[in-house]
């Protein structure tokens, strides 16, 4: 299968490289056609945002006015703090420029003159990457002033980083443009939608940095060629980034409605010591679970996964086999989400805290059954009734976790089980194609 | 104690500045800086940021307060981050974290006496594929076992040792 976003291309970071292989021609293609051909490109390729609710790409830029007198802004979310998630980082590693040609394709198509890119602040080494890529880019004249010289056209756009400093919740599009404006990272109450007001009350799109990378693909191959490969309703490739318990973790590009079962045993080389799957998240801690005996069948896209009651988010597969303590995995999980509540409404800060107490609780061994209703409970008082979407973030898998396990719950609220094999090191790991360069 | 940029670090926030329509923004990074300069973020570095940027210190205060990568005391020289999140648990996260807390005697957010060492539990910091992962100021230290988290840690020591012998 051809990778989109990460061909096995060597240096390809590298400017000279990405150009000798064909490199910013899509650009160049896209200069000789009207904005509104290239979103209607990108809407007919069927492609979907890759940050998480698999929004149609094409749609969305379709919003943004196309008379206004106020400049528009792009902004490329790489946040990726998704527990579970680490795939934008390798565009930022091995493929930096097909990011940044598809923020001036993106750019040129709703009419921005800037686009930033939003970077989660530990980041350091993959801001760095990054920018080199767009200083380059900059000195070849493909971005900035000089871009109107090589692609014989009117327009040109600036492409800026902004780094941010240890939020999840930045990566919530509203709460990214407060943090871009150089705010508390609150998100804001919709609507307005950011297209009518964002980034300092102008038209703005957010896409994911993923999303924007496979732009210039589409522009260059055709959106027929794009909307042929995988999932019709969902086409395109995915960076399905695989942890947890299996034996080549890492991130495996494979077309949309490959089988679950086969990213776990066929491309992320199966379970250690041949253990069984308890459960698996398939798409960053957000998503419902699925159970391990509900496996086979399960195709990996946004429509295959909602039939199944989950959702592909950002493509974070969590795999654990059937020693883990589940209660101390979602325990976890609701630590997080209370950690980055921002706190503004009342059913998000004060109900991700219930949620903690109650399954810290039952870790105890202090537990009841009925503690498993109060969590189904207290995560519906949550979900619906926030601001921002965290609300569903953190009640969605505690609700589905006790209901899909709920035998495995109550056993562990009547006793207290004890694991001695689970969430050990696992020293046999072998390392999947292509990882960052490890420092150790 | 009172706080000004240096010359070269003012002149890196202008540019920082220049990347957006108003200078507001560069807060964000102004604090980096502040922070490399001085190690932390105090009253009067907020003010100056303030200042340099033309915004009000409650402005600064609030972003200082609401983003968890500055700090409002002195970290050790060397800041060891820990992630527990799901994918290291799973790899054995926990485990590291017990035997970094213990080899050096702190806790969550604790800074050792000689200012040498401090520790943090993260969250989730993207290395979930080469988990367990530990990062040291800066920079990621992946798919780790007990063992290389030990040798880490001594050659840091070893490090800080050779630097005192000097
Ligand atoms: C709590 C929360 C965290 C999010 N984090 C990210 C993130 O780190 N990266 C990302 O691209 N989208 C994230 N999103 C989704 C964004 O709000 C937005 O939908 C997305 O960036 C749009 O890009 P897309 O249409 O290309 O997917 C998050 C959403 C929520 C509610
Ligand atoms: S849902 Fe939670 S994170 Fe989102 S705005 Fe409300 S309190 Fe903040
Ligand atoms: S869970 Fe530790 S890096 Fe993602």
């Amino acid at each position: 299968m051809e990778k989109i976003l990460l061909p096995d291309i060597k240096n390809l970071h590298l400017i000279d490289v990405y150009v000798s292989n064909g490199g910013y021609n899509a650009a160049k293609k896209a200069f000789t056609q009207t904005p509104d051909d290239i979103i209607d490109q990108v809407k007919k390729s069927g492609l979907r945002g890759r940050g998480g609710a698999a929004f149609l790409c094409g749609l969305k830029w379709s919003f943004m006015p196309k008379t206004t007198d106020k400049p528009k802004y792009l902004c490329i979310n790489g946040d990726e703090s998704e527990p579970g998630s680490f795939k934008d980082r390798q565009i930022f590693e091995f493929n930096p420029h097909q990011m940044i040609e598809g923020a001036i394709i993106t750019c040129y198509a709703i009419g921005a003159k800037t686009a930033y890119v939003y970077i989660r602040g530990e980041y350091h080494k993959w801001i760095k990457l990054l920018q080199k890529a767009i200083d380059d880019a900059y000195a070849n004249g493909f971005v900035g002033e000089k871009m109107k010289e090589t692609f014989g056209t009117n327009f040109f756009c600036d492409i800026f980083i902004h780094k941010g400093a240890g939020a999840y919740i930045c990566g919530e599009e509203s709460s990214l443009m407060n943090s871009l404006e150089g705010k508390r990272g609150y998100p804001r109450v919709k609507p307005p939608f950011p297209a009518q007001n964002g980034l300092w009350g102008c038209p703005t799109t957010i896409n994911n940095v993923e999303t924007i990378a496979n732009v210039p693909k589409i522009i260059e191959k055709g959106w027929e060629w794009f909307s042929n490969i995988g999932h019709p309703k969902h086409p395109g490739t995915l960076l399905f980034g695989v942890s947890g318990h299996v034996n080549k973790p890492g991130v495996y590009e494979l077309p949309t409605g490959t089988l679950l079962t086969d990213i776990i045993y066929k491309y992320a080389g199966g379970v250690p010591n041949n253990k069984k799957v308890l459960c698996v998240i398939p798409g960053g801690t957000s998503m419902p679970p699925i159970r391990g005996d509900k496996l086979e069948g399960v195709r990996m896209d946004a429509e295959s996964l909602k039939e199944v009651g989950s959702a592909i988010g950002t493509g974070g597969v969590i795999v654990m086999d059937e020693d883990t303590d589940l209660v101390k995995v979602l325990a976890r999980i609701a630590h997080f989400y209370h950690h980055e509540s921002c706190g503004q409404c009342t059913p998000c800060r004060e109900g991700t805290g219930w949620l903690e107490k109650i399954l810290k609780r039952i870790i105890a061994g202090k537990g009841s059954v009925s503690d498993l209703d109060l969590l189904i409970t207290v995560a519906n008082q949550i979900e619906g009734n926030t601001i921002c979407a965290l609300g569903e973030a953190a009640a969605w898998p505690v609700k589905f976790m006790v209901e899909r396990f709920r035998d495995y719950f109550e056993q562990r609220v009547s006793k207290e089980i004890s694991l001695p094999v689970a969430n050990k090191v696992h020293s046999m790991r072998q390392t999947a194609v292509p990882l960052a360069d490890v420092k150790n | 104690m009172e706080f000004k940029f240096t010359q070269e670090n003012l002149n890196r926030i202008e540019q920082e500045t220049k990347k957006y329509p108003v200078r507001k923004p560069a807060v964000m990074a102004a604090l980096y800086i502040a922070q490399e300069q001085n190690g932390y973020i105090s009253y009067e570095v907020m003010k100056e940021v303030a200042t340099v940027l033309g915004i009000t210190e409650e402005e600064v205060l609030g972003v200082v307060t609401f983003y968890t990568m500055y700090h409002q005391k002195p970290m050790g020289k060397y800041h060891i981050q820990v992630c527990t999140n799901v994918s290291c648990m799973l790899r054995g996260g926990y485990e590291i974290w017990n035997q970094i807390k213990e080899k050096l005697g702190l806790d969550h957010m604790a800074v050792s006496a000689d200012q040498k060492f401090s520790l943090e539990e993260v969250e989730c910091m993207g290395s979930c594929g080469t988990a367990p992962m530990i990062a040291i100021n800066e920079d990621y230290y992946e798919n780790l076992s007990k063992e290389k988290v030990e040798e880490i840690l001594n050659g840091l020591s070893a490090t800080l040792s050779k630097e005192e012998g000097v």
